[in-house]
């Protein structure tokens, strides 16, 4: 008995002392006192500059400090996911991707930025790439302010290919590309590096764009999955092909990392990907610094064929400091940030891609001249409503923009990994990523 | 022939603990490389030292990651040992009713797997407001390890001799005595035991503590994984991070590693 109470006194006792370590009365707001951001972030090197620059704002803004939290991107999905549609509280701002912005502003999940925007002139929110603006908003409303956007590029090996006595098209086709490539792969250099690492945001981010310009589409108008239509099927094909003959060994094991670092080390000649990786091979520790060339991404049936990302800034609808949330990412997103990038860190290090007068500053024209003027113009000729041939019901690129999708994306790259690496014929893969598909897209029928 | 076979088994020993020890040490290595030198496809074994890796680190305040993880870690290890010693004697020297159904019925908590009960739990925490707490989270990783170290714990008391007890008891101990004086000096090897295992289960948490903390209360392991970087190199720096909070582990393990054998050992030939 005696053993009994003693127990149930020292249970009662380590709950009460972890509900006094935890502090569980719950906060309440006082309007003078100073505010703490806390800002929800991946680790890229915008997002550290934006860290190394916030004493800026602070000292501009007394009363406001800033926490950054920075997370791998899987986790920072998955732990502001949980915060924002819970309404927990626990971030003031959040970085989320374009992919995120339109579902969650549908939702309700985040604070409407439209009136705070337009209404400061100085803010210039029409100065914003016209499609990142429109990958951001739903009827008429943004939702998120981009601090760096990207397109997808054709990236090239000058040295290489000037000795192969081959000239790269600005506007290249993908039998253009695919030819050069043969001709320039040896058996120590892949002749192109393309990503085949499963996942939707690996794998199916360049090969999505293929599969648009081939004519193909995840989804028709009705919500029909089209996986394993003909111009899916000759994309996919033509992938396949193009890895098998001019591509870099184990493709399944390359993604945005592995090929800049072939490229780095001149181990390829070409690569298509993210314009961001223009600047990293440009950058003074890179041994191809100067020796690399650039064009539009490939293209077949359409006009352009390079993606549309942005990572962006948002405000969750809960938040208790809305006002100052929308002081800061105004702030981290305006020209005069991107002069106080220029002017302490170095013009290079300048986000790309979020505004057209970033191109027109002179010092970034001339720190960037080799890849400013094609991002810009890959960034303003994408169309993420209609990036393929036909219409479709969702407004994005190299993604479906569903919450389903990152699964569907990963289920069905890891089909086609499977028949990247000669585990299944392109044909097994792509009627079992039908089927994966229409489970998703029947969801969104009406 | 059998110096033959004793000089095979030796190597063989060396290769195998050759290739354990290689990841780590690659990763010692690493931690000390430039970006470029880190993730270069040729590996370098010979390079110049740049310890910026390690500078990036404290700038953006590893220590304080460190703390959360050592007072979550080492609170919920004293929390748990102290549940389960009793536990674990109501389970084994003065046992219960029911002991197999109490057994049961504490590994059952370990049935399910923490993604399905992430969401429960996350409710819990913000209608209590204890999400990005390092109280509230030391608590979770007690309720977490509690049913391993019963379960390990009462193997350990079961090898204690009933007759040194009942002796005890004999000479009118009463059950404080009993407890102190005689069952926990010979379980020693096996709590630390335990409570080592208990702290490397909570100082590697990772999915908890990437969703239950925020700000306050975030761990080292989910500040390990925010250098990975999707669009760049992260080798080097991920690489300082990892040896940095290898470190606390492997000094503890060093220093229990004889208690540790020892304690592993003790429940095995009941």
């Amino acid at each position: 008995m005696l053993l009994n109470k003693k127990l149930a006194a020292f249970g009662a006792m380590a709950v009460v002392s972890a509900l006094a370590l935890s502090g569980c009365a719950a906060s309440t707001e006082d309007a003078n006192a100073p505010v703490t951001l806390t800002l929800a972030t991946v680790n890229n090197g915008q997002m550290k500059d934006m860290e190394t620059l916030k004493g800026e704002f602070e000292k501009a803004n007394p009363g406001i400090t800033v926490n950054f939290q920075v997370m791998e991107e899987g986790d920072l999905r998955s732990a502001v996911t949980a915060d924002v549609a819970n309404a927990a509280g626990q971030y003031d701002i959040v970085t989320i991707g374009a992919y995120e912005v339109p579902q969650w502003g549908a939702n309700g999940w985040l604070a409407d930025l439209t009136p705070a925007l337009t209404e400061d002139k100085a803010y210039d929110v029409e100065d914003i790439l016209p499609p990142v603006r429109t990958a951001l908003s739903v009827d008429g409303k943004q939702y998120a302010v981009p601090f760096y956007g990207e397109s997808s590029i054709l990236m090239y090996n000058k040295e290489i290919l000037d000795k192969a006595g081959i000239t790269v098209p600005n506007n290249p086709t993908w039998q253009q590309i695919a030819d050069i490539a043969k001709k320039v792969n040896t058996a120590d250099r892949s002749g192109i590096c393309m990503r085949g690492k499963p996942g939707w945001g690996d794998l199916f981010a360049p090969l999505t764009t293929v599969v648009q310009t081939f004519g193909g589409t995840w989804y028709d108008m009705n919500w029909d999955a089209k996986v394993n239509s003909p111009e899916f099927t000759q994309a996919v094909t033509f992938y396949k092909n193009l890895l098998d003959t001019a591509g870099e060994k184990d493709p399944v094991s390359y993604s945005f990392n592995e090929c800049l670092t072939a490229l780095k080390n001149a181990k390829t000649a070409m690569w298509v990907d993210a314009s961001v990786a223009a600047s990293m091979l440009e950058a003074d520790d890179s041994p191809v610094k100067g020796k690399m060339g650039y064009a539009h991404a490939p293209v077949v049936k359409t006009k352009e064929s390079g993606w549309l990302w942005s990572w962006n800034l948002a405000i969750p609808a809960n938040t208790q400091h809305k006002d100052a949330a929308t002081k800061f990412i105004k702030w981290a997103t305006s020209k005069e940030y991107h002069q106080l990038v220029g002017k302490t860190l170095g013009w290079t290090l300048v986000p790309p891609g979020a505004r057209t007068s970033t191109y027109s500053i002179p010092e970034y024209k001339e720190a960037a001249a080799a890849f400013a003027p094609i991002t810009l113009e890959v960034m303003s000729a994408v169309n993420p409503a209609q990036p393929g041939v036909n219409p479709q019901p969702w407004v994005g690129i190299q993604y479906v923009a569903i919450p389903e999708f990152q699964d569907v994306g990963n289920q069905v790259a890891q089909l086609v990994a499977d028949a990247l690496a000669g585990r299944k014929t392109i044909k097994e893969a792509l009627d079992e990523g039908q089927k994966i598909a229409q489970v998703a897209g029947d969801a969104h029928k009406k | 022939m059998k110096k033959a076979k004793a000089s095979l088994i030796t190597t063989f020993t060396w290769v195998l603990v050759f290739l354990f020890f290689f990841p780590v040490g690659w990763m010692f290595l690493n931690s000390f490389k430039s970006e470029n030198d880190a993730s270069s496809i040729v590996p370098k074994l010979f390079f110049n030292i740049d310890t910026s890796g390690f500078q990036r680190l404290m700038d953006r305040g590893m220590i304080s990651y460190l703390e959360h993880s050592l007072a979550s870690s080492v609170t919920s290890t004293l929390l748990v040992i102290a549940l389960a010693v009793p536990a674990a004697y109501a389970l084994s020297i003065r046992p219960i009713k029911n002991v197999q159904d109490a057994l049961s019925f504490f590994i059952s908590t370990r049935f399910m797997p923490a993604a399905a009960s992430i969401l429960p739990l996350y409710m819990i925490f913000k209608t209590l407001h204890v999400l990005d707490n390092v109280g509230a989270l030391t608590l979770v990783y007690a309720a977490m390890n509690l049913p391993i170290a019963v379960w390990m714990m009462r193997s350990f008391f079961s090898e204690v001799p009933l007759e040194i007890v009942e002796a005890a008891q004999i000479d009118g101990a009463n059950f404080r005595t009993e407890l102190t004086r005689v069952v926990l000096p010979i379980v020693l090897p096996g709590i630390a035991a335990v409570a080592l295992i208990c702290f490397i289960f909570s100082w590697n948490e990772y999915f908890l503590a990437t969703l239950l903390t925020s700000n306050n209360a975030k761990t080292t392991p989910p500040f390990l994984a925010s250098f990975v970087d999707g669009r760049g190199l992260f080798l080097s720096v991920l690489s300082a991070a990892s040896t940095v909070a290898a470190l606390p582990v492997i000094i503890a393990g060093w220093i229990a590693q004889k208690q540790l054998v020892r304690g592993l050992a003790m429940g095995a030939v009941k």
